[in-house]
């Protein structure tokens, strides 16, 4: 029995030593359990199907994020990411005030279709007041205004092998030694046939302005704000975008953020 | 002489020891060790998405345009070229420069609210932040509830969280006796305990799930009613921080105990189960 204790006083000995060793060292001891790519970085990122999955369960198909009152916008759209995208074709649309702008939607459809802002903003339109909410933790509300991405959806005929829908976009993201990097995101069909889903190019009662995405960016309301691309050249229908720049569904989730972002 | 020196050696002894008894059951050990190593990381990973943006607010929105701001943490540069690092709590300014704000090794400080010895990874990566949170996140509500069903079942909640009629009563006493650092060792935990434990399992970490939940757009959209509970995102958001700050009290408090109170006998009942109860406590269980 003595001899018993003395063990187990030992190990305690042992682990607390150990506890205040870790906290002494700090916690960068993780640091490189957590690099990209790493077995154990992967194994907790896929927490995230998880959360996918339980939301995809508990949340119904066409539940509406909730839609604000006029007077609470307070005050303009904070905006994050690319606010003024130095691409060359972009510029030179925007300098003749998006005129010459053209939306191609593409892919596995069976008419593959472009649309000019003119065509886009004749169509039935919707408008939303709502909160945007960013990953980094802030929140703002503020009003959007554009075309249901399922009517464009429905106009293009999608193909029943199409699983998601990327958008490509103009602004590009310093990528290093490999250069530029062009923004894109993708979401799945139900969020793309949610009526709230819009190919917004109003903003606040007016024209969506540079810095929030012009001429076109698509709203995903329930999910956060780097879903929602800014700056659309380009929609493309596929069944996997394994092929596509990282392969991971977006510029963020090739830099390591979750492809699901309603948490 | 020798005898009569001996005997009040042996009733201390005596009072000091008493028997054995097999206190703490596999549920509450196993899901105790698990929360452990889940607050911890919840803890680092929580104080790195904090530093993605390290302001609180209340409301629905952050104040970009007007000032709904309750705690900030930033750096300024003096007029002398240096750098301070600032926390601002209900309008009241703190310098808190090499901690909050402003921090690293010396000659490499970097603006940052949290320093690099609180947050996993160490470095700014809000992206790898998020991963191991939600991770933890996961193993914690799903410990709770099976700490819940084995509690419910086995009669722990019952037995040694609910306080009774009678712990109620003997409340000052036993604040007194903390008071004094005079602790005994009964069979079932002390009235304070109950509480705290009972505060921290049944209030504060449902709170911290809940406004956890409230911050995400998909859970606003499935339970509406949740987020309008809190008064908003970013006063869940406020709160979720709060709860934290109480949860790490919790701690600080819950280790000193642990030490003043014998910190091998209660490892071992954390640990093992059994746990050494004084000789007579018979009838103050």
């Amino acid at each position: 029995m003595k001899r018993f204790s003395a063990g187990r006083r030992r190990f305690l000995t042992a682990g607390a030593a150990g506890a205040a060793g870790l906290t002494l060292a700090g916690c960068d001891v993780f640091d490189p359990l957590l690099r990209p790519n790493h077995p154990v970085r992967n194994a907790m990122s896929s927490a995230n199907e998880l959360t996918y999955s339980a939301q995809r369960a508990l949340i119904g198909r066409e539940a509406l994020a909730k839609e604000f009152s006029e007077s609470e916008i307070r005050q303009g759209m904070r905006p994050n990411g690319s606010t003024d995208p130095n691409n060359v074709e972009y510029m030179f649309l925007r300098q003749a005030d998006f005129v010459l702008y053209r939306l191609q939607v593409d892919g596995l459809v069976d008419t593959p279709t472009s649309y000019s802002l003119e065509q886009l903003r004749n169509m039935p339109a919707r408008t939303q007041i709502t909160r945007h909410d960013c990953v980094e933790g802030w929140s703002c509300i503020a009003k959007w205004t554009g075309v249901p991405l399922a009517a464009i959806l429905d106009e293009v005929g999608v193909q029943s092998n199409a699983r998601y829908c990327v958008f490509h976009c103009y602004d590009i993201y310093s990528g290093g030694l490999s250069g530029g990097v062009p923004y894109y995101e993708s979401i799945d069909m139900l969020d793309a046939r949610h009526p709230q889903t819009i190919l917004a190019y109003g903003m606040n009662d007016a024209a969506l302005p540079v810095a929030n995405g012009a001429p076109l960016r698509v709203r995903v309301e329930r999910q956060l704000g780097y879903k929602m691309a800014k700056y659309i050249q380009r929609i493309k229908l596929v069944e996997s975008f394994a092929q596509i720049h990282g392969g991971k569904g977006g510029y963020w989730e090739d830099h390591g953020y979750d492809w699901y972002a309603g948490i | 002489m020798s005898v009569a020196a001996g005997e009040p050696d042996d009733v201390q002894t005596h009072k000091a020891k008493g028997p054995v008894i097999k206190r703490q059951s596999i549920w509450t050990r196993l899901t105790h060790w698990v929360w452990v190593v889940c607050l911890f990381f919840l803890l680092l990973t929580g104080l790195q998405i904090f530093n993605a943006h390290p302001s609180l607010y209340i409301g629905q929105q952050s104040g970009f345009e007007f000032d709904n701001s309750v705690l900030s943490i930033g750096a300024i540069r003096n007029e002398d070229g240096s750098v301070s690092g600032i926390t601002r709590i209900f309008g009241q300014q703190f310098d808190t420069t090499g901690v909050l704000g402003w921090s690293g090794p010396e000659g490499q400080e970097r603006p940052r609210a949290f320093p690099a010895w609180t947050t996993i990874p160490s470095y700014q990566d809000l992206a790898t932040g998020r991963v191991v949170h939600f991770f933890f996140g996961w193993i914690l509500v799903g410990t709770m509830f099976v700490w819940f069903l084995a509690s419910l079942i086995n009669g722990h909640l019952r037995r040694d969280i609910v306080p009774t009629g009678r712990d109620l009563k003997s409340l000052p006493k036993d604040v007194a006796d903390h008071a004094r650092l005079r602790f005994t060792h009964t069979r079932h935990y002390n009235v304070l305990q109950k509480i705290s434990y009972g505060v921290v399992l049944l209030v504060l970490f449902p709170l911290i799930v809940l406004t956890g939940l409230s911050m995400s757009p998909g859970m606003n959209t499935a339970w509406p009613w949740l987020i309008e509970v809190f008064g908003g995102r970013q006063t869940a958001r406020t709160i979720h921080f709060g709860v934290m700050v109480l949860l790490v009290g919790f701690f600080v408090i819950h280790i000193a105990m642990v030490l003043l109170a014998g910190p091998l006998n209660t490892m071992r009942s954390m640990i093992t189960g059994k746990y050494r109860i004084d000789a007579e406590t018979g009838d103050r269980s």
